[in-house]
């Protein structure tokens, strides 16, 4: 049985799609990715999974729960950290996990052996009867995940698990995600805009962009994709000049705004070629550049667009989103 | 019933927690009577009743309290909308109305607590201790109108997006229930149309209840407030369940 199986699901909010279309399926134990940036949907996905949103279309199953059907079966089946904080900070860290506890309803004992065993494993269990309100930024993480955990989910979300935090926090909690997949089996579908952590964590991801999956795969097969190394030039002149020039590299290459980009294996090789090849040609340039494929250049190759321009633009999307939503 | 308890211990923990918030409120109804009870007591005699005004103020005084305590504690729901916390329980496996009757039990209470501090407060400046009985009936209208108002406080709650609203629900709701109620004066000796509009206010018959248990007598039959006061707050739990239904986090 998939943990997770997700056909066609669609959001929209007026005439706005937030969510069009998407399917995908996750095994169980595994490590699902959805990589976009902010306002591509990601969030959205995650309500409609955790019932928290109406899908104006579509269909999930959840642990074999139907997401329209049996929605406490599914509320059941998940455990969920949202992108902002849900902790009552005027409670204590075992106060809010055992609020928790009552509402799944785990008999008493369970529970009070659970709390001390889970707050035991993200290291808070020093601190369980100080206020929320004290707590650092990743302490606050660590004990919503041992709270999503509390009433042995068979699929976790994260959503985006790790903004805001500073890197060693990050570092911390990836380690943290990765142990409890191991230690729980447990399958978890984690949404985020850093590409570093989505290449880190994920057995699968899905690449998703303007509400839909644009590619889906391992990290290192999307990367493969790329085939070969990436050489990026920047040069403010190049279109007019680089056109009818010949150069064997040139089907190979992408074009955008102030840069383009050349895929090619064995990079190096062919680097010092390259730059006197556009000299010659008369083209100025700023800087060269060259790395090994990552899930950013996958990023760019299927959307023509940079994650990081995404972050600017995407604001005005939720602000827009945000305000179909009230009316 | 699980469900219901947690969330009730959870508002309670937090309403004990927050000794400025208990002792804030308190402020209010303690400079009226003070103000009110010491100042008009020996201007005001209440027409046909042996009472004196300090008295007749306390049951109304007592039931501001609780009125204002549950509203506020209702319209606290939008903080935990705006602090995160209600996606932590809307996504749990529990019903919505069993939430709804959790936080309305637990508003109930923290207003209830808060009026009774009052009533304690009272007997020192002139309340002659009522008996069991008197007391009895008075806590249970308290609980009533702490119920039925809490539940009205998370109806409106759950139709607004944040705390702007705030004043606007103080000013023109709360403030012009508690002034219509016959708190502060009694209403048989209104002229007929404001009379019919305390009549029309149900925070009125709340009011007249807990002036019988205090004091022994009222304007209105106790049976009567009891009725009405409790139709009242099942129609407040079915308003208030039906809109937190639709919240949207």
């Amino acid at each position: 049985m998939k943990a997770v199986k997700v056909e066609n699901l669609t959001k929209k909010f007026g005439e706005f799609t937030a969510v069009d279309n998407i399917s995908f399926d996750i095994e169980e134990g595994e490590i699902f990715g959805l990589l976009g940036p902010n306002g591509a949907g990601k969030t959205t996905t995650i309500s409609m999974l955790a019932t928290m949103a109406k899908a104006t279309a579509g269909k999930a199953v959840i642990n074999g729960y139907d997401m329209k059907t049996s929605q406490d079966g599914v509320r059941k089946s998940i455990g969920i950290v949202f992108q902002d904080q849900s902790l009552d900070e005027e409670l204590t860290a075992r106060e809010n996990m055992d609020f928790h506890g009552r509402l799944y309803r785990i008999p008493k004992e369970v529970r009070e052996e659970r709390i001390e065993e889970l707050l035991r494993l993200v290291g808070l269990f020093e601190r369980k009867d100080d206020l929320v309100k004290t707590f650092s930024g990743g302490m606050r993480r660590r004990l919503e995940i041992a709270r999503g955990l509390l009433h042995r989910p068979k699929v976790l979300f994260l959503d985006e698990p790790t903004l805001g935090l500073d890197p060693q926090t990050r570092n911390y909690l990836w380690e943290y995600i990765e142990k409890l997949n191991q230690d729980f089996k447990i399958s978890v579908i984690i949404t985020t805009h850093y590409m570093e952590e989505a290449d880190r964590l994920c057995d699968r991801i899905g690449i998703i962009d303007k509400g839909k999956i644009v590619a889906m795969d391992t990290p290192e097969n999307l990367k493969d994709r790329i085939g070969g190394d990436i050489i990026t030039v920047k040069s403010p002149d190049y279109r007019e000049k680089i056109k009818d020039c010949g150069f064997f590299w040139i089907d190979r290459t992408e074009f955008f705004d102030g840069f383009f980009t050349i895929t090619l294996s064995g990079a190096e090789e062919h680097l010092t070629e390259i730059i006197s090849a556009l000299i010659g040609q008369g083209i100025k340039i700023t800087s060269v550049s060259m790395h090994k494929p990552t899930l950013e250049d996958v990023f760019l190759h299927y959307t023509g667009r940079s994650i990081r321009d995404e972050e600017a633009g995407a604001k005005d999307r939720m602000r827009m989103m945000h305000m179909v939503r009230r009316h | 019933m699980d469900v219901i308890y947690t969330i009730w211990l959870r508002n309670v923990k937090r309403y004990i927690r927050s000794k400025s918030r208990i002792v804030g409120s308190l402020g209010m109804p303690v400079f009226f009577l003070i103000f009110l009870g010491f100042g008009l007591n020996s201007v005001v005699t209440i027409p046909g009743a042996s009472e004196n005004y300090t008295e007749f103020l306390v049951p109304g005084i007592v039931a501001m309290s609780v009125l204002f305590t549950s509203i506020f504690a209702g319209i606290q729901i939008i903080w935990d909308k705006q602090f995160g916390f209600l996606k932590e329980t809307l996504v749990a496996p529990v019903s919505r109305f069993e939430i709804m009757l959790g936080q309305t039990f637990g508003g109930a209470t923290t207003a209830i607590i808060q009026g009774g501090i009052i009533l304690v407060l009272s007997l020192f400046i002139g309340l002659s201790f009522p008996g069991l009985t008197g007391s009895l009936i008075a806590a249970g209208f308290m609980i009533l109108i702490g119920i039925a108002f809490t539940a009205l406080g998370i109806a409106i709650a759950s139709r607004m997006e944040d705390m702007n609203g705030f004043q606007l629900i103080m000013s023109f709701l709360v403030f012009p229930l508690f002034g219509l109620s016959g708190a502060m004066f009694p209403i048989s000796s209104l002229p007929p149309l404001f009379k019919t509009l305390t009549l029309f206010d149900p925070l009125t018959y709340g009011v007249e209840g807990v002036r019988y248990g205090l004091t022994g007598a009222s304007q209105i039959d106790p049976v009567i407030s009891l009725a009405v006061l409790f139709s009242f707050s099942v129609v407040m739990i079915m308003l208030g369940g039906y809109l937190f239904k639709a919240v949207k986090v």
